[in-house]
Protein backbone atom coordinates (compact mmCIF):
# COMPACT_ATOMS: atom_id res chain seq x y z
CA UNK A 1 0.00 0.00 0.00
CA UNK A 2 1.62 3.00 -1.12
CA UNK A 3 0.50 5.86 1.25
CA UNK A 4 -0.79 9.43 -0.40
CA UNK A 5 1.98 11.36 1.16
CA UNK A 6 4.76 9.29 -0.41
CA UNK A 7 3.95 9.97 -3.72
CA UNK A 8 5.35 13.55 -3.58
CA UNK A 9 8.94 12.29 -3.01
CA UNK A 10 8.67 9.56 -6.14
CA UNK A 11 7.40 12.00 -8.24
CA UNK A 12 10.16 13.99 -7.54
CA UNK A 13 12.54 11.22 -7.50
CA UNK A 14 11.43 10.20 -11.18
CA UNK A 15 11.77 14.13 -11.98
CA UNK A 16 15.24 13.30 -10.87
CA UNK A 17 15.83 10.64 -12.63
CA UNK A 18 14.59 11.73 -16.38
CA UNK A 19 17.19 13.79 -17.23
CA UNK A 20 19.79 11.00 -16.16
CA UNK A 21 17.87 8.10 -18.19
CA UNK A 22 18.00 10.53 -21.16
CA UNK A 23 21.61 10.34 -21.27
CA UNK A 24 21.99 7.12 -20.69
CA UNK A 25 19.57 5.92 -23.23
CA UNK A 26 21.70 8.29 -25.61
CA UNK A 27 24.62 6.64 -24.45
CA UNK A 28 24.25 3.66 -25.74
CA UNK A 29 22.56 5.36 -29.59
CA UNK A 30 24.53 5.03 -32.46
CA UNK A 31 25.11 8.98 -33.77
CA UNK A 32 22.70 8.19 -36.92
CA UNK A 33 19.88 6.78 -35.02
CA UNK A 34 20.23 9.93 -32.27
CA UNK A 35 19.56 12.45 -34.92
CA UNK A 36 17.14 10.31 -36.83
CA UNK A 37 14.87 8.79 -34.99
CA UNK A 38 13.11 9.22 -31.74
CA UNK A 39 12.81 6.49 -28.99
CA UNK A 40 12.72 6.20 -25.47
CA UNK A 41 15.06 3.08 -25.59
CA UNK A 42 17.95 2.72 -28.46
CA UNK A 43 16.98 0.55 -31.21
CA UNK A 44 19.96 -0.63 -32.17
CA UNK A 45 21.99 -1.06 -28.67
CA UNK A 46 25.85 -0.04 -29.28
CA UNK A 47 28.85 -0.03 -27.03
CA UNK A 48 30.80 1.52 -29.22
CA UNK A 49 30.75 4.93 -27.43
CA UNK A 50 32.17 3.23 -24.71
CA UNK A 51 34.48 1.35 -26.24
CA UNK A 52 36.26 4.63 -27.32
CA UNK A 53 36.65 6.16 -24.32
CA UNK A 54 38.37 3.41 -22.72
CA UNK A 55 40.71 3.15 -25.79
CA UNK A 56 41.44 6.57 -26.86
CA UNK A 57 44.01 7.86 -23.99
CA UNK A 58 42.80 11.57 -24.45
CA UNK A 59 39.65 10.49 -22.68
CA UNK A 60 40.41 7.61 -20.16
CA UNK A 61 43.44 9.54 -19.04
CA UNK A 62 41.04 12.73 -18.18
CA UNK A 63 39.74 10.37 -16.02
CA UNK A 64 42.51 9.57 -14.34
CA UNK A 65 43.79 13.39 -14.25
CA UNK A 66 40.44 14.11 -12.51
CA UNK A 67 40.81 11.51 -9.93
CA UNK A 68 43.97 12.33 -8.87
CA UNK A 69 43.55 16.36 -8.27
CA UNK A 70 40.24 15.78 -6.48
CA UNK A 71 41.71 13.36 -4.11
CA UNK A 72 44.99 15.65 -3.56
CA UNK A 73 42.84 18.60 -3.20
CA UNK A 74 40.61 16.24 -0.79
CA UNK A 75 43.45 14.79 1.40
CA UNK A 76 44.87 18.40 1.77
CA UNK A 77 41.97 20.18 2.97
CA UNK A 78 40.76 18.09 5.52
CA UNK A 79 44.10 17.36 6.83
CA UNK A 80 44.74 21.30 7.20
CA UNK A 81 41.27 21.68 8.26
CA UNK A 82 41.05 19.56 11.21
CA UNK A 83 43.58 21.23 13.62
CA UNK A 84 41.73 24.57 12.65
CA UNK A 85 38.35 23.55 13.17
CA UNK A 86 39.41 22.51 16.36
CA UNK A 87 40.86 25.62 17.23
CA UNK A 88 37.12 27.28 16.34
CA UNK A 89 35.63 24.68 17.97
CA UNK A 90 37.38 24.51 21.02
CA UNK A 91 39.09 28.58 21.49
CA UNK A 92 38.65 31.57 21.35
CA UNK A 93 41.22 33.87 20.05
CA UNK A 94 41.81 37.32 18.42
CA UNK A 95 40.44 37.90 15.45
CA UNK A 96 38.54 34.30 15.47
CA UNK A 97 35.29 35.31 13.90
CA UNK A 98 36.62 37.35 11.91
CA UNK A 99 39.08 35.12 10.75
CA UNK A 100 36.18 32.57 10.20
CA UNK A 101 34.02 34.84 8.03
CA UNK A 102 37.14 35.57 6.21
CA UNK A 103 37.10 32.19 5.54
CA UNK A 104 33.59 31.77 4.36
CA UNK A 105 34.03 34.56 1.79
CA UNK A 106 36.19 32.80 -0.12
CA UNK A 107 33.48 30.25 -0.21
CA UNK A 108 31.49 32.61 -1.66
CA UNK A 109 34.08 34.29 -4.00
CA UNK A 110 32.94 33.72 -7.91
CA UNK A 111 34.67 31.60 -9.88
CA UNK A 112 34.76 33.68 -12.58
CA UNK A 113 36.47 36.35 -10.72
CA UNK A 114 39.69 34.31 -9.92
CA UNK A 115 39.78 32.40 -13.13
CA UNK A 116 42.55 35.14 -14.70
CA UNK A 117 44.31 36.09 -11.99
CA UNK A 118 44.94 32.33 -10.96
CA UNK A 119 45.81 31.54 -14.73
CA UNK A 120 48.59 33.93 -14.38
CA UNK A 121 49.54 32.77 -10.65
CA UNK A 122 49.65 29.50 -11.30
CA UNK A 123 52.03 30.04 -14.31
CA UNK A 124 54.56 32.72 -12.22
CA UNK A 125 55.22 30.07 -10.10
CA UNK A 126 55.36 27.11 -12.85
CA UNK A 127 52.94 24.64 -11.55
CA UNK A 128 50.78 25.55 -14.99
CA UNK A 129 49.03 22.33 -16.57
CA UNK A 130 49.57 20.18 -13.20
CA UNK A 131 47.66 18.14 -11.11
CA UNK A 132 48.93 20.05 -8.18
CA UNK A 133 47.76 23.41 -9.49
CA UNK A 134 44.52 22.59 -9.55
CA UNK A 135 44.11 20.72 -6.29
CA UNK A 136 45.20 24.01 -4.63
CA UNK A 137 42.96 26.36 -6.49
CA UNK A 138 40.36 23.67 -5.33
CA UNK A 139 41.38 24.59 -1.78
CA UNK A 140 40.43 28.16 -2.20
CA UNK A 141 36.57 26.96 -1.44
CA UNK A 142 36.97 23.28 0.03
CA UNK A 143 39.17 24.62 3.06
CA UNK A 144 36.60 26.56 4.15
CA UNK A 145 33.71 24.33 3.81
CA UNK A 146 35.81 21.40 5.82
CA UNK A 147 36.16 23.85 8.36
CA UNK A 148 33.03 24.92 8.02
CA UNK A 149 31.52 21.50 8.20
CA UNK A 150 34.58 20.07 10.74
CA UNK A 151 33.89 23.22 12.89
CA UNK A 152 30.09 21.99 13.12
CA UNK A 153 30.53 18.22 13.99
CA UNK A 154 33.75 18.91 16.54
CA UNK A 155 30.76 22.05 18.64
CA UNK A 156 28.72 18.43 18.76
CA UNK A 157 31.61 16.74 20.91
CA UNK A 158 31.55 17.76 24.71
CA UNK A 159 34.35 19.55 26.09
CA UNK A 160 34.17 17.23 29.24
CA UNK A 161 35.51 14.23 26.94
CA UNK A 162 39.24 16.79 26.04
CA UNK A 163 38.52 17.11 29.99
CA UNK A 164 38.63 13.91 31.15
CA UNK A 165 41.41 12.40 28.72
CA UNK A 166 44.09 15.13 30.44
CA UNK A 167 43.13 13.74 33.37
CA UNK A 168 43.57 10.50 32.38
CA UNK A 169 47.06 11.61 31.49
CA UNK A 170 46.89 12.24 27.64
CA UNK A 171 49.32 14.57 25.69
CA UNK A 172 47.50 16.97 23.59
CA UNK A 173 48.92 15.11 20.15
CA UNK A 174 48.16 11.59 21.96
CA UNK A 175 44.39 12.69 22.90
CA UNK A 176 43.66 14.25 19.10
CA UNK A 177 44.78 11.18 17.32
CA UNK A 178 43.82 8.53 19.22
CA UNK A 179 40.34 9.89 20.91
CA UNK A 180 39.19 12.96 19.45
CA UNK A 181 39.88 11.80 15.61
CA UNK A 182 37.77 8.36 16.30
CA UNK A 183 35.24 10.12 17.93
CA UNK A 184 33.96 12.91 15.05
CA UNK A 185 35.18 10.24 12.10
CA UNK A 186 31.78 10.88 10.38
CA UNK A 187 32.15 14.28 10.66
CA UNK A 188 35.77 13.65 8.33
CA UNK A 189 33.87 11.57 6.51
CA UNK A 190 31.32 13.81 5.63
CA UNK A 191 33.85 16.66 5.32
CA UNK A 192 36.02 14.64 2.47
CA UNK A 193 32.48 13.91 1.13
CA UNK A 194 32.12 17.77 0.18
CA UNK A 195 35.61 18.02 -0.83
CA UNK A 196 35.12 15.48 -3.12
CA UNK A 197 31.87 16.43 -4.20
CA UNK A 198 33.29 20.27 -5.16
CA UNK A 199 36.43 19.14 -6.93
CA UNK A 200 34.72 17.20 -8.95
CA UNK A 201 31.89 19.05 -9.93
CA UNK A 202 33.87 22.59 -10.46
CA UNK A 203 35.31 22.94 -14.22
CA UNK A 204 36.07 26.75 -14.85
CA UNK A 205 39.25 26.90 -12.45
CA UNK A 206 40.00 23.09 -13.22
CA UNK A 207 39.82 24.38 -17.17
CA UNK A 208 41.74 27.38 -16.67
CA UNK A 209 44.59 25.72 -14.89
CA UNK A 210 44.94 23.12 -17.53
CA UNK A 211 46.30 22.45 -21.04
CA UNK A 212 47.56 19.37 -21.76
CA UNK A 213 49.17 17.05 -18.77
CA UNK A 214 46.28 17.44 -16.40
CA UNK A 215 43.83 17.96 -18.27
CA UNK A 216 40.15 17.16 -16.65
CA UNK A 217 37.33 14.62 -18.08
CA UNK A 218 34.98 17.27 -18.26
CA UNK A 219 37.13 20.25 -20.20
CA UNK A 220 37.89 16.50 -22.87
CA UNK A 221 34.09 16.74 -23.61
CA UNK A 222 34.02 20.43 -24.21
CA UNK A 223 36.21 20.22 -26.91
CA UNK A 224 35.43 16.86 -28.15
CA UNK A 225 32.06 18.65 -28.38
CA UNK A 226 33.04 21.65 -30.26
CA UNK A 227 35.81 20.75 -32.35
CA UNK A 228 34.39 17.56 -34.29
CA UNK A 229 31.01 18.03 -34.63
CA UNK A 230 28.25 17.14 -32.40
CA UNK A 231 29.04 13.84 -31.32
CA UNK A 232 26.31 13.25 -28.56
CA UNK A 233 26.73 9.54 -28.16
CA UNK A 234 30.15 9.96 -27.70
CA UNK A 235 29.07 12.90 -25.32
CA UNK A 236 26.29 11.19 -23.65
CA UNK A 237 28.87 8.16 -22.63
CA UNK A 238 31.06 10.50 -21.17
CA UNK A 239 28.82 12.27 -19.19
CA UNK A 240 27.26 8.94 -18.06
CA UNK A 241 30.74 8.22 -16.81
CA UNK A 242 31.17 11.01 -14.80
CA UNK A 243 28.57 10.24 -12.50
CA UNK A 244 29.44 7.11 -11.64
CA UNK A 245 32.10 8.53 -8.65
CA UNK A 246 30.04 10.77 -7.42
CA UNK A 247 27.10 7.50 -6.71
CA UNK A 248 29.93 5.29 -5.28
CA UNK A 249 30.88 8.26 -2.62
CA UNK A 250 27.39 8.85 -1.80
CA UNK A 251 26.61 5.27 -1.30
CA UNK A 252 29.44 5.64 1.63
CA UNK A 253 27.99 8.88 3.36
CA UNK A 254 24.76 7.64 2.84
CA UNK A 255 24.08 7.57 6.56
CA UNK A 256 25.67 11.00 7.58
CA UNK A 257 23.88 12.94 4.22
CA UNK A 258 21.65 14.62 5.86
CA UNK A 259 23.34 15.56 8.78
CA UNK A 260 26.67 16.85 6.25
CA UNK A 261 24.63 18.88 4.44
CA UNK A 262 23.30 20.38 7.44
CA UNK A 263 27.10 21.17 7.88
CA UNK A 264 26.82 19.24 11.61
CA UNK A 265 24.14 22.33 12.58
CA UNK A 266 21.23 20.45 13.71
CA UNK B 1 29.61 25.52 24.58
CA UNK B 2 31.97 28.64 26.95
CA UNK B 3 35.35 28.33 24.76
CA UNK B 4 38.31 29.31 26.62
CA UNK B 5 40.21 32.16 25.39
CA UNK B 6 43.65 30.75 24.02
CA UNK B 7 45.87 32.83 21.65
CA UNK B 8 48.01 29.81 20.71
CA UNK B 9 44.66 28.96 18.74
CA UNK B 10 46.44 30.48 15.73
CA UNK B 11 49.37 27.90 15.54
CA UNK B 12 46.03 25.54 14.88
CA UNK B 13 45.13 28.08 12.38
CA UNK B 14 48.58 28.55 10.35
CA UNK B 15 48.15 26.11 7.99
CA UNK B 16 44.88 26.86 6.16
CA UNK B 17 46.19 31.00 6.69
CA UNK B 18 48.98 30.26 4.40
CA UNK B 19 47.44 27.99 1.58
CA UNK B 20 43.50 29.72 1.38
CA UNK B 21 45.98 33.24 1.50
CA UNK B 22 47.97 32.05 -1.20
CA UNK B 23 45.04 31.76 -3.19
CA UNK B 24 42.99 34.45 -2.17
CA UNK B 25 44.80 37.07 -1.57
CA UNK B 26 47.20 37.21 -4.40
CA UNK B 27 44.64 37.04 -6.89
CA UNK B 28 42.50 39.56 -5.39
CA UNK B 29 45.55 42.47 -5.46
CA UNK B 30 45.88 41.18 -8.78
CA UNK B 31 42.50 42.16 -9.52
CA UNK B 32 42.33 45.33 -7.60
CA UNK B 33 45.85 46.21 -9.68
CA UNK B 34 44.17 46.00 -12.72
CA UNK B 35 40.64 47.56 -11.68
CA UNK B 36 42.73 50.72 -11.44
CA UNK B 37 45.01 50.75 -14.49
CA UNK B 38 44.57 51.27 -18.28
CA UNK B 39 46.61 49.03 -20.68
CA UNK B 40 47.00 49.23 -24.31
CA UNK B 41 48.26 45.07 -24.25
CA UNK B 42 52.18 45.80 -24.08
CA UNK B 43 52.54 45.04 -20.50
CA UNK B 44 52.64 48.66 -19.95
CA UNK B 45 50.16 50.01 -17.38
CA UNK B 46 48.86 53.54 -16.52
CA UNK B 47 46.94 54.63 -13.62
CA UNK B 48 43.49 55.14 -14.58
CA UNK B 49 41.95 55.85 -11.14
CA UNK B 50 38.30 55.16 -10.47
CA UNK B 51 37.57 55.13 -14.56
CA UNK B 52 36.50 51.67 -14.72
CA UNK B 53 34.28 51.98 -11.69
CA UNK B 54 32.38 54.80 -13.18
CA UNK B 55 32.27 53.12 -16.54
CA UNK B 56 31.13 49.58 -15.08
CA UNK B 57 28.41 51.15 -12.86
CA UNK B 58 27.26 53.75 -15.46
CA UNK B 59 26.99 50.87 -18.17
CA UNK B 60 23.81 49.50 -19.16
CA UNK B 61 25.04 45.97 -20.01
CA UNK B 62 26.19 45.46 -16.57
CA UNK B 63 22.84 47.13 -14.94
CA UNK B 64 21.07 43.95 -17.57
CA UNK B 65 23.60 41.40 -16.32
CA UNK B 66 23.01 42.40 -12.47
CA UNK B 67 19.23 42.87 -13.28
CA UNK B 68 18.92 39.31 -14.88
CA UNK B 69 20.90 37.39 -12.59
CA UNK B 70 18.63 39.04 -9.19
CA UNK B 71 15.35 37.86 -11.47
CA UNK B 72 17.58 34.22 -11.76
CA UNK B 73 18.54 34.21 -7.95
CA UNK B 74 14.93 35.38 -6.67
CA UNK B 75 13.13 32.83 -8.67
CA UNK B 76 15.08 29.78 -7.93
CA UNK B 77 14.92 31.00 -3.84
CA UNK B 78 11.35 31.16 -4.18
CA UNK B 79 10.79 27.88 -5.80
CA UNK B 80 13.50 25.69 -4.23
CA UNK B 81 13.26 26.60 -0.81
CA UNK B 82 9.05 25.89 -0.42
CA UNK B 83 9.55 23.12 -2.62
CA UNK B 84 12.67 21.24 -0.94
CA UNK B 85 10.26 21.99 2.40
CA UNK B 86 7.04 20.19 1.08
CA UNK B 87 9.95 17.39 -0.36
CA UNK B 88 11.06 16.93 3.15
CA UNK B 89 8.32 16.88 5.00
CA UNK B 90 6.70 13.87 2.36
CA UNK B 91 9.58 11.86 2.83
CA UNK B 92 9.69 8.55 5.40
CA UNK B 93 11.06 9.50 8.80
CA UNK B 94 12.84 5.15 9.28
CA UNK B 95 13.20 2.55 7.45
CA UNK B 96 14.78 1.24 4.30
CA UNK B 97 13.57 3.93 1.91
CA UNK B 98 15.50 6.85 4.03
CA UNK B 99 18.70 5.82 2.18
CA UNK B 100 17.19 4.95 -1.06
CA UNK B 101 15.90 8.38 -1.22
CA UNK B 102 18.61 10.25 0.62
CA UNK B 103 20.65 8.11 -2.04
CA UNK B 104 18.97 8.96 -5.52
CA UNK B 105 18.18 12.69 -4.32
CA UNK B 106 21.68 13.72 -3.65
CA UNK B 107 22.46 12.33 -7.39
CA UNK B 108 22.16 15.01 -8.81
CA UNK B 109 24.82 17.37 -6.82
CA UNK B 110 27.28 14.86 -7.71
CA UNK B 111 27.38 15.96 -11.27
CA UNK B 112 29.99 17.83 -13.18
CA UNK B 113 28.49 20.62 -13.88
CA UNK B 114 29.10 20.88 -17.35
CA UNK B 115 27.91 17.10 -17.82
CA UNK B 116 24.34 19.19 -16.13
CA UNK B 117 24.57 21.85 -18.12
CA UNK B 118 24.95 19.21 -21.36
CA UNK B 119 22.76 16.65 -19.96
CA UNK B 120 19.75 19.38 -19.93
CA UNK B 121 20.79 20.42 -23.12
CA UNK B 122 20.35 16.73 -24.56
CA UNK B 123 17.25 16.51 -22.99
CA UNK B 124 15.28 19.95 -24.03
CA UNK B 125 16.29 19.68 -27.35
CA UNK B 126 13.14 20.28 -29.39
CA UNK B 127 13.94 17.39 -31.80
CA UNK B 128 15.59 14.51 -30.04
CA UNK B 129 15.15 15.70 -26.36
CA UNK B 130 12.58 13.86 -24.25
CA UNK B 131 11.31 17.25 -23.06
CA UNK B 132 11.35 19.34 -25.51
CA UNK B 133 10.12 16.43 -28.08
CA UNK B 134 6.65 16.02 -25.31
CA UNK B 135 6.55 19.40 -25.12
CA UNK B 136 6.07 20.15 -28.63
CA UNK B 137 3.90 16.68 -29.31
CA UNK B 138 1.62 18.24 -26.35
CA UNK B 139 0.80 21.55 -28.98
CA UNK B 140 3.44 23.99 -27.24
CA UNK B 141 5.79 25.51 -29.29
CA UNK B 142 8.83 24.78 -27.43
CA UNK B 143 12.02 25.86 -28.29
CA UNK B 144 14.93 27.06 -25.72
CA UNK B 145 17.76 28.04 -28.42
CA UNK B 146 15.17 30.46 -29.93
CA UNK B 147 12.99 31.61 -27.75
CA UNK B 148 13.61 33.91 -24.47
CA UNK B 149 10.48 32.46 -22.66
CA UNK B 150 11.57 28.87 -22.92
CA UNK B 151 15.41 29.81 -22.67
CA UNK B 152 14.43 31.21 -19.01
CA UNK B 153 12.16 28.32 -18.41
CA UNK B 154 14.38 25.64 -19.29
CA UNK B 155 17.03 27.71 -16.94
CA UNK B 156 15.23 27.41 -14.10
CA UNK B 157 13.78 24.13 -14.32
CA UNK B 158 17.75 22.97 -14.44
CA UNK B 159 18.27 24.47 -11.44
CA UNK B 160 15.17 23.74 -9.89
CA UNK B 161 16.72 20.12 -10.96
CA UNK B 162 20.15 20.75 -9.65
CA UNK B 163 19.95 21.94 -6.39
CA UNK B 164 16.73 21.98 -4.84
CA UNK B 165 17.97 17.76 -2.92
CA UNK B 166 20.44 20.19 -1.49
CA UNK B 167 17.21 22.13 0.49
CA UNK B 168 15.51 18.57 0.93
CA UNK B 169 19.01 17.16 2.53
CA UNK B 170 19.13 20.41 5.05
CA UNK B 171 15.30 20.33 6.15
CA UNK B 172 15.17 17.02 6.40
CA UNK B 173 18.32 16.84 8.79
CA UNK B 174 16.60 19.40 10.58
CA UNK B 175 13.27 17.54 11.20
CA UNK B 176 14.67 14.31 11.98
CA UNK B 177 16.07 15.98 15.08
CA UNK B 178 13.15 16.88 16.48
CA UNK B 179 12.15 14.21 19.33
CA UNK B 180 9.55 11.89 18.79
CA UNK B 181 7.96 13.10 22.13
CA UNK B 182 6.81 17.01 20.63
CA UNK B 183 4.52 14.60 18.15
CA UNK B 184 3.02 13.28 20.73
CA UNK B 185 2.11 16.22 23.06
CA UNK B 186 1.05 18.04 19.98
CA UNK B 187 -1.22 14.72 19.74
CA UNK B 188 -2.29 15.03 22.77
CA UNK B 189 -3.26 18.79 22.64
CA UNK B 190 -5.22 18.10 19.46
CA UNK B 191 -2.81 20.07 17.39
CA UNK B 192 -3.56 20.66 13.91
CA UNK B 193 -0.68 19.39 11.11
CA UNK B 194 -0.52 23.03 10.03
CA UNK B 195 0.30 23.98 14.16
CA UNK B 196 2.39 21.01 13.98
CA UNK B 197 4.53 22.83 11.05
CA UNK B 198 4.16 26.38 12.42
CA UNK B 199 4.67 25.68 15.78
CA UNK B 200 7.40 22.24 15.60
CA UNK B 201 8.73 21.89 12.76
CA UNK B 202 9.22 25.41 11.33
CA UNK B 203 11.22 26.48 14.31
CA UNK B 204 13.12 23.38 13.56
CA UNK B 205 14.55 24.22 10.58
CA UNK B 206 14.87 27.70 10.89
CA UNK B 207 18.74 27.02 11.21
CA UNK B 208 19.17 24.63 8.76
CA UNK B 209 17.14 26.51 5.99
CA UNK B 210 19.40 29.70 6.85
CA UNK B 211 21.95 27.44 6.08
CA UNK B 212 19.94 26.15 2.83
CA UNK B 213 19.35 30.06 1.93
CA UNK B 214 22.74 31.21 2.93
CA UNK B 215 24.43 28.30 0.21
CA UNK B 216 21.69 28.84 -2.75
CA UNK B 217 22.43 32.46 -2.52
CA UNK B 218 25.57 32.72 -3.22
CA UNK B 219 26.07 29.80 -5.40
CA UNK B 220 23.20 30.68 -7.39
CA UNK B 221 24.84 34.54 -7.85
CA UNK B 222 28.21 32.96 -9.08
CA UNK B 223 26.63 30.23 -11.28
CA UNK B 224 28.85 29.76 -14.62
CA UNK B 225 28.27 26.78 -16.17
CA UNK B 226 25.48 25.64 -16.35
CA UNK B 227 23.70 28.05 -18.19
CA UNK B 228 26.71 28.35 -20.48
CA UNK B 229 26.97 24.56 -21.54
CA UNK B 230 23.13 24.97 -21.87
CA UNK B 231 22.21 28.35 -23.35
CA UNK B 232 25.36 29.67 -23.74
CA UNK B 233 23.85 32.75 -22.59
CA UNK B 234 21.37 33.35 -25.03
CA UNK B 235 19.16 33.83 -27.06
CA UNK B 236 20.63 37.10 -28.02
CA UNK B 237 21.89 37.80 -24.51
CA UNK B 238 18.60 36.57 -22.73
CA UNK B 239 20.23 34.46 -20.19
CA UNK B 240 23.40 36.33 -20.19
CA UNK B 241 23.82 35.81 -16.00
CA UNK B 242 26.82 38.00 -14.64
CA UNK B 243 29.22 35.59 -14.19
CA UNK B 244 29.04 34.45 -17.60
CA UNK B 245 29.20 38.04 -18.88
CA UNK B 246 32.28 38.99 -16.76
CA UNK B 247 34.16 36.10 -18.55
CA UNK B 248 33.41 37.20 -21.76
CA UNK B 249 34.44 40.41 -20.93
CA UNK B 250 37.63 38.88 -19.08
CA UNK B 251 38.73 36.00 -21.22
CA UNK B 252 36.90 36.83 -23.93
CA UNK B 253 37.81 40.36 -25.31
CA UNK B 254 40.64 40.81 -22.70
CA UNK B 255 39.68 44.23 -21.55
CA UNK B 256 41.20 43.83 -18.08
CA UNK B 257 40.26 46.68 -16.48
CA UNK B 258 36.48 47.10 -16.84
CA UNK B 259 36.20 43.23 -16.24
CA UNK B 260 38.52 43.62 -12.85
CA UNK B 261 36.13 46.27 -11.81
CA UNK B 262 33.32 44.92 -12.68
CA UNK B 263 34.96 41.59 -10.46
CA UNK B 264 35.19 44.04 -7.59
CA UNK B 265 31.35 45.01 -7.60
CA UNK B 266 30.22 41.52 -8.25
CA UNK B 267 32.28 39.86 -5.28
CA UNK B 268 31.18 43.09 -3.12
CA UNK B 269 27.36 42.52 -3.68
CA UNK B 270 27.44 39.21 -2.77
CA UNK B 271 29.70 39.85 0.30
CA UNK B 272 27.52 42.36 1.56
CA UNK B 273 24.15 39.95 1.03
CA UNK B 274 26.16 36.88 2.48
CA UNK B 275 27.33 38.99 5.51
CA UNK B 276 23.98 39.90 6.02
CA UNK B 277 22.93 36.29 6.19
CA UNK B 278 25.70 34.65 7.93
CA UNK B 279 25.03 37.28 10.88
CA UNK B 280 21.72 36.24 10.96
CA UNK B 281 22.66 32.76 11.84
CA UNK B 282 25.36 33.18 13.98
CA UNK B 283 22.90 35.01 16.13
CA UNK B 284 20.42 31.94 16.08
CA UNK B 285 23.57 30.23 17.02
CA UNK B 286 24.30 31.82 20.20
CA UNK B 287 20.37 32.31 21.39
Amino acid sequence: MIRRRSLIPIIYIIFLMLPIYWLVNMSFKTTNEILGTFSLFPLEFTLENYKTIFTDSTWYLGYANSLLYVMINTALSVCVALPAAYAFSRYRFLGDKHLFFWLLTNRMAPAAVFALPFFQLYSSVGLFDTHVAVALAHTLFNIPLAVWILEGFMSGVPKQLDETAYVDGYSFQAFFVKIFIPTIASGIGVAAFFCFMFSWVELLLAKTLTAVVAKPIAATMTRTASTSGYELGLLAAAGTLTIIPGAFVIYFVRNYIAKGFALGRV
Amino acid sequence: MNKTVNQKAWFFVTPVLILVAFNAIIPLMTVVNYSVQETFGDNTFFWAGVLWFQEVLNSSRFHEAMGRQLLFTFSILAIEIPLGVIIALAMPRKGPWVSVCLVLMAMPLLIPWNVVGAMWNIFALPDIGLLGRTLNELGFDYNFTRQIGDAWFTLLLMDVWHWTSLVVLLAYAGLVSIPDAYYQAAKIDGASNWSIFRFIQLPKMKRVLTIAILLRFMDSFNIYTEPFVLTGGGPGNSTTLLSIDLVKIALGQFDLGPAAAMSLVYFLIILLLSWVFYTLMMRDEEQ
